[in-house]
């Protein structure tokens, strides 16, 4: 199973790139008691059998690798939520896109930690391909909610190939301060 | 550190790009690429990105690409670097972690040596292209 919620995330952003989606929306919200993360995508979807076999850790379609016995993205998420009393749904569509809705429960002891949301999302950036993916990430609690987003084709406009080395850590300074931003607004707020 | 903003952000850039076309590269690009399928990210493959990142932007070699690639079939020795640089040849290091991430920036891409106890240059039977 992965380490941490951030780890689990950046599986499930691979596997929409994978499936030649165009436009990835990930969406994650923090609260003192849960984080909900959103991943919708316009990619090659599932039809209603392939959709139940990918929750199913003793499938894959064999077509990557060719002895492979297991396919462990999905089931490993779901193992996790359903241990730690969360929430998990996936809708697909074929030739529409996928989506996933996923509520973890800091509340229950079993619960992974969060890991690092900064490399998570400076990573999932720079995935290789022509896709565009936009991410929210907002803390929420009862005095109201503070977020910021990057987009990536922003992203891309300003710093050119987000693969280079330069590129890529002016980004992630960039989250940096965006993350840092928001831990201040809750900690002035609390 | 203030909140950045995208106007700070590209001048940033500007001066990074200066910075970079003043330094005299020979124009050779170094490919780094980290397995990040299911079964490298259980084993830690983020951490090693983060810190080849981190080295790669201290060492200051700018013609240097990260690329990110599912997984290679090689689960059993995850996480797994691939690198392909100018006068060595392409290796694909397992068992990667932090130590060896720096090690494989400093050694390899920098001194032009292999760090020899990691080196898995062959792929697993399942995914060689018959």
């Amino acid at each position: 199973m992965h380490f941490s919620l951030c780890d689990c995330i950046l599986d499930l952003v691979q596997n929409s790139v994978e499936a030649k989606a165009q436009e990835i929306r990930l969406i994650l919200k923090q609260s003192e008691d849960s984080f909900i993360v959103c991943i919708d995508d316009d990619g090659r979807g599932m039809t209603e059998q392939e959709l139940k076999a990918a929750t199913d850790p003793f499938y894959t379609d064999g077509k990557k690798h060719i002895h492979r016995k297991v396919g462990l993205g999905l089931p490993f998420l779901i193992q996790t939520v359903s241990m730690t009393e969360g929430r998990f749904d996936i809708q697909s569509e074929k030739e529409k896109g996928t989506s996933i809705n996923i509520e973890f429960n800091f509340k229950n002891i079993d619960t992974p930690p969060l890991g690092d949301v900064i490399s998570l999302l400076y990573q999932v950036m720079c995935f290789d391909g022509s896709f565009n993916l936009i991410v929210e990430r907002s803390y929420i609690d009862d005095r109201g909610t503070d977020s910021y987003k990057v987009d990536r084709k922003e992203m891309q406009e300003i710093l050119g190939d987000l693969s280079r080395v330069s590129s890529l850590s002016l980004l992630k300074d960039f989250i940096i301060s965006q993350e840092e931003e928001l831990k201040t607004s809750w900690s002035s707020t609390s | 550190m203030s909140k950045m903003t995208l106007e700070d952000l590209r001048k940033l850039r500007e001066t990074k790009k200066l910075e970079a076309s003043q330094r005299d590269t020979d124009g050779k690009e170094t490919l780094v690429i980290v397995g990040m399928g299911t079964c490298g990210i259980a084993a830690g493959a983020k951490e090693v990105l983060d810190v080849m990142l981190g080295e790669l932007k201290k060492v200051g070699n700018d013609n240097v690409i990260i690329r990110q690639a599912g997984c290679m079939g090689l689960c059993h020795v995850e996480p797994t670097v691939e690198v392909r640089t100018p006068g060595m040849p392409d290796t694909i290091y397992g068992k990667v972690d932090a130590t060896v991430a720096q090690k494989i920036v400093h050694q390899h891409i920098v001194d032009g040596h292999l760090v020899n106890k990691h080196v898995y240059d062959k792929p697993a039977a399942d995914i060689i292209k018959q």
